[in-house]
């Protein structure tokens, strides 16, 4: 090859390496080689960064880092309990009749109960432009013409920044902006029901914006409307009014819902021209958390960097037994965050994403079905180890039972699996026992989850483990162990319904039963023949119904689904935010509620009445028992499965602990960047033999195609066959 | 010529219109404006309220495609489809039902898809004539026999083989380059080798037996027998001859492909993380967001139809017996 080739093949080769000797396969620039950075990926752009819009975990996991609600979950704790984050103090609320007469929390005349919450004092919010003052103390970036945003793209593009102390009135002006007509926050339509006023406050709202937009404006300045319900007590103090007891809503002041907004970045996103950049609050937040969103280009990465004005924080002292052990105390008390900065990268597939974590590009991973084999060993009792492979790269695994549930649903509502009676009880319970969810999470979860007794998850106030929390229905106690009934009983069951062998002991018509589903690809058709041999046991047909997945809402929606699979994941870590997806006014089809069984029992109804507005205590887990043992005889459910999360952590990744309830633990997470940089190096040294090798078979092959194209142009007068 | 233009572009009209009806109707066959809806609002605690209100602020509230509450005009005027296509024909593609701007967007994520797809087109043409010139002459001769078995063999095999392998082997197992991912300037380079690679070596079964085809079709016209009758070279033959007359189709091939280069590749980019226009599309399908979806193919539509005007024009250029009328 001529000199000129060779040093042009060498320079590429040099520009593609980076120019040194780092990994060649290292997606990331050489400037942030050992820097504390932890690398971490999305599956999807998010769809919303606007605390009172998103609802997702994989929106939660950028603006759960950048806006602090009043309270936040204890990190280590269990059970999951609420400290205050930006609060001084737990709020305690006081109760008021009608006439505004304070009582206590068991009088009947009960009628408002209001939340005292004092921030503390000197916490600021991150640098943004929406604060930048001139000279003479006026905003700067508030009144932009269209020529001032010609050469603004970004958020950065914006020279100058501001910040201002945080106050009452901003977390007032988020609880204002959930009424918002053009924000559509999810949570509008049940915290009409608590937040006194709310809902007539959304009215009136819309009506402004109406009329605003038909004057041309933009900016529905909230500061001018007053909501009933929440006030500004002082600088620091803000109180919120429900309608009777509702303890829950202190866990909702854990969620960025209620997170402040100062209405300054509210005006400073509003101005005509922003949007039509992508500059909104919905994409660019403005938080006083530990991180601030620096990067904001969700079709490639996402970039969190400490935030200059964070107030700060110190890393919990006291968790749970075993948490010293583990070395999570390790870093009790010291100064929180820990990371300088979170890049988030946006891999869509698995199998880049499973193998850039084996390269130390990823510090952690969760397991996919695919790579489950190559990561987890089970043993012959059911207990779950790494793989050599991942031992040997000091990879460590930590699994949590997730506070979920998916589960099969009756529609309570169907004249043959529905109703109350003795016949269709008895045929929801045989099917219940034949259902083998311990065969369907061993065959399909690879064994990530745990039978479900009943609705309320582990890890959730409620939850009776061991032999008092068996499904008595469905389950013996036998061994120290919850075992499933046999057929034999499921079919004795099913005799008594009626339905001896599969057969309508009525009409002498074979059982057929509906099954609704959205599954329609390959992956799924194992998964419902499993279903179907299920029913089969009990000699009943089962006849799948695939439809996509808007059809299959509708049939929810209005009743039409026999048999469905449904899921719910915790809002909050309480009993009631699992029970009331069997609550009778929650049903979906008579009042489009998340009750998908349409399932009402008057006797639980009113036991859910009166324990949804308890405090955690023994009398609350004696009515939890008597709803559960309800639901357990009814059978609206087959109880399906709690999934459980398996998590890999790289050996330089400190303090994980899986919390399922926190949406803010980046700030926990600490890592040692340059024991991971020599694991980098070590396994990715770039391999060039094969390369060599296949230039030499390459050689060698035309080798004597040279010799035989020579031969062939010294013959002159080849013709179009080529026999010449 | 340019009245031909004129009026090929007028006859671009009637066309896009139809691509939009199309469009329009495909999607709300499996879509209606409340799914949309709900798929926006998200699953939990969303209320019948929330539905009505989200369909009025992004203009979901009219009927689909006939009004009969208005009058005259306004039947087809006030209606979902006309008011969200007849700003498309500006080009004005508006807000995605996510609420960004669909411009912005196609305006940033076109030039990654840019970055492989120049490539890939570039060096695959390079590799599929040397291929099939290499083919042509060798041809009858067992070279020739097992290239084809060799080109058939990789046109049988899944594009998902190719990039699976090539980030099993290049990326995991030789750590050569990154497995998957992009970034801006001369960093992507090392982001685009291995797709483009991945894909080169994929169009290669297709392209070059196509090629060949094309060239060994030549190669029995009577010029080229007189051209070796005159004492030409084999190679000579080839490249001046041979190479030259092919070359008419595989350009006017190629031009028509040219303005879909924006488009970009839809698994190439998903697999290996490059946000370009490919991925863009597929996640607003996946989203359910019309917007951007009914942007995409109109936008698709437009440069197929310049892909096709310029094959034409192309056509003159390369071969002087052609004329536009």
């Amino acid at each position: 090859m001529p000199r000129a080739g060779v040093n042009l093949l060498l320079g590429l080769l040099l520009l593609v390496a980076g120019c040194d000797d780092r990994p060649w396969n290292n997606p990331y620039p050489a400037a942030e080689d050992g820097q504390n950075i932890l690398y971490a990926s999305f599956r999807e752009r998010p769809k919303h960064l606007d605390p009172a819009r998103s609802y997702s975990s994989n929106e939660y996991q950028f603006i759960g880092q950048i806006y602090e609600p009043p309270l936040q979950y204890h990190y280590l704790k269990r059970p999951y309990t609420l400290v205050p984050l930006t609060a001084e103090a737990l709020p305690e609320p006081r109760f008021f009749d009608a006439e505004g007469r304070e009582v206590s929390g068991d009088d009947p005349a009960l009628a408002y109960s209001v939340y005292e919450i004092r921030i503390r004092p000197g916490i600021r919010y991150q640098p943004h432009p929406a604060f930048a003052r001139g000279a003479d103390g006026r905003f700067l970036y508030h009144d932009l013409g269209p020529e001032d945003l010609e050469d603004l793209y970004t958020l950065a593009d914006f020279p100058e920044t501001g910040s201002r102390e945080l106050v009452a009135a901003d977390y007032v002006y988020q609880i204002k902006r959930l009424a918002h007509p053009r924000l559509f926050s999810p949570i509008l339509g049940i915290m009409s029901d608590y937040i006194v006023g709310l809902k007539a406050f959304a009215r009136r709202l819309d009506q402004a914006d109406r009329e605003l937009r038909a004057a041309g404006g933009h900016y529905l300045d909230l500061t001018r409307y007053h909501l009933e319900g929440v006030e500004v007590v002082d600088r620091y103090t803000y109180r919120i009014k429900v309608h009777g007891r509702y303890p829950q809503l202190r866990y909702w002041l854990a969620m960025p819902f209620f997170a402040p907004m100062p209405p300054e970045a509210d005006r400073f996103y509003s101005q005509p021209g922003m949007a039509e950049k992508n500059i909104t609050l919905d994409w660019y937040p403005v938080g006083t958390g530990p991180f601030m969103l620096t990067v904001n280009d969700p079709n490639r990465r996402m970039v969190l960097e400490r935030n200059p004005n964070f107030h700060g924080e110190r890393y919990p002292a006291e968790g749970e037994p075993g948490d010293a052990e583990a070395g999570l105390l390790e870093d009790a008390g010291r100064p929180l965050p820990f990371i300088d900065k979170a890049v988030y990268s946006l891999e869509k597939e698995d199998i880049p994403y499973w193998n850039k974590f084996l390269q130390g590009y990823y510090d952690t991973s969760g397991i996919t079905s695919d790579s489950f084999d190559q990561a987890i060993r089970v043993g012959g009792e059911g207990e779950v180890t790494l793989t050599e492979a991942m031992q040997a790269k000091g990879i460590r695994l930590q699994t949590a039972v997730n506070t979920s549930i998916f589960y099969l649903g009756f529609n309570m509502l169907d004249p043959v699996v529905g109703g109350y009676g003795e016949r269709q009880r008895k045929l929801r319970q045989a099917i219940s026992i034949a259902l083998d969810y311990e065969e369907y999470i061993s065959i399909f979860a690879n064994g990530r989850g745990i039978p479900a007794q009943g609705p309320i998850p582990p890890g959730i106030f409620g939850h009776v483990p061991g032999k008092k929390g068996i499904n008595p229905y469905v389950y013996d106690w036998r061994d120290g162990r919850a075992v499933r009934k046999s057929t034999a009983e499921a079919r004795r069951l099913l005799a008594e319904a009626g339905y001896a062998d599969g057969v309508d002991q009525e009409t002498g018509r074979p059982l057929v039963l509906y099954f609704d589903v959205t599954a329609m690809g390959p992956d799924d058709k194992a998964r419902l023949e499993w279903y179907r041999k299920q029913f089969q046991k009990l000699d009943i047909q089962l006849i799948v119904r695939s439809t996509d997945y808007n059809r299959f809402q509708d049939k929810i929606r209005n009743g039409n689904a026999q048999i469905f699979i449904w899921g719910w994941n915790a809002d909050y870590p309480d009993p009631e935010n699992f029970l009331f997806l069997l609550y009778g006014p929650n049903g979906k089809v008579r009042h489009h509620g998340e009750n998908a069984a349409n399932y009402a029992n008057p006797e639980f109804d009113r036991l859910f009445e009166t324990m949804k507005t308890m405090d955690n205590g023994p009398v609350r887990q004696a009515i939890i028992d008597e709803m559960v043992d309800i639901v357990r005889r009814d059978a609206p459910w087959i109880w399906g499965f709690h999934p459980k999360g398996f998590a890999l952590y790289h050996g330089w990744y400190y303090n994980a602990k899986p919390n399922l309830m926190a949406n803010n633990t980046l700030k926990y997470r600490r890592i040692d960047p340059h024991l991971r940089k020599l694991r980098r190096a070590e396994w990715n040294r770039p391999i060039l033999w094969p390369l060599g090798v296949a230039a030499g078979v390459l050689i060698l092959l035309l080798v004597p195609a040279w010799f035989s194209y020579l031969r062939r142009i010294r013959r002159p007068g080849l013709t179009a066959a080529g026999e010449g | 010529m340019l009245a031909y233009i004129v009026r090929r572009l007028l006859y671009a009209v009637p066309i896009l219109i139809g691509v939009n009806l199309l469009t329009f109707l495909l999607f709300f066959v499996v879509n209606t404006p409340d799914d949309m809806a709900r798929m926006h609002l998200g699953m939990k605690h969303v209320t019948p309220e929330a539905i009505e209100q989200w369909k009025a602020d992004r203009g979901y509230d009219k009927p689909l495609l006939y009004n009969a509450q208005e009058t005259g005009m306004g039947r087809l005027t006030e209606t979902i489809f006309f008011e969200k296509s007849v700003r498309l024909f500006a080009f004005q593609f508006g807000r995605s039902d996510a609420g960004r701007d669909i411009g912005h967007d196609i305006a940033q994520r076109m030039w990654p898809s840019l970055a492989i797809a120049v490539p890939i087109l570039v060096f695959g043409l390079l590799a599929n004539i040397t291929v099939a010139l290499l083919l042509v002459f060798f041809r009858a001769t067992y070279v020739d026999a097992i290239g084809v078995v060799v080109l058939v063999a990789l046109m049988s095999i899944s594009a998902l083989f190719y990039i699976i392998a090539g980030q099993y082997v290049i990326g995991k197992l030789l750590h050569l380059v990154p497995i998957s991912g992009y970034d801006g300037g001369w960093q992507a380079l090392k982001f685009i080798v291995l797709p483009v690679a991945v894909a080169v070596l994929y169009g290669i079964g297709s392209g070059s037996r196509w090629y060949r085809t094309l060239f060994l079709e030549e190669a029995g016209k009577d010029y080229v027998r007189t051209a070796r009758a005159k004492g030409l070279g084999e190679r000579v033959v080839l490249l001046r001859h041979i190479l030259k007359n092919a070359l008419i189709p595989i350009l006017t091939g190629v031009v028509v492909l040219l303005p879909l280069l924006f488009m970009g590749s839809l698994v190439l980019e998903s697999f290996f993380g490059i946000p370009g226009l490919g991925s863009y599309t597929i996640d607003a399908i996946r989203a359910q967001d019309f917007a951007i979806v009914r942007s995409m193919v109109f936008l698709g539509s437009v440069l197929y139809i310049i892909g096709l005007l310029l094959t034409d024009i192309s056509y003159t250029l390369v071969d002087p017996r052609v004329r536009l009328s």
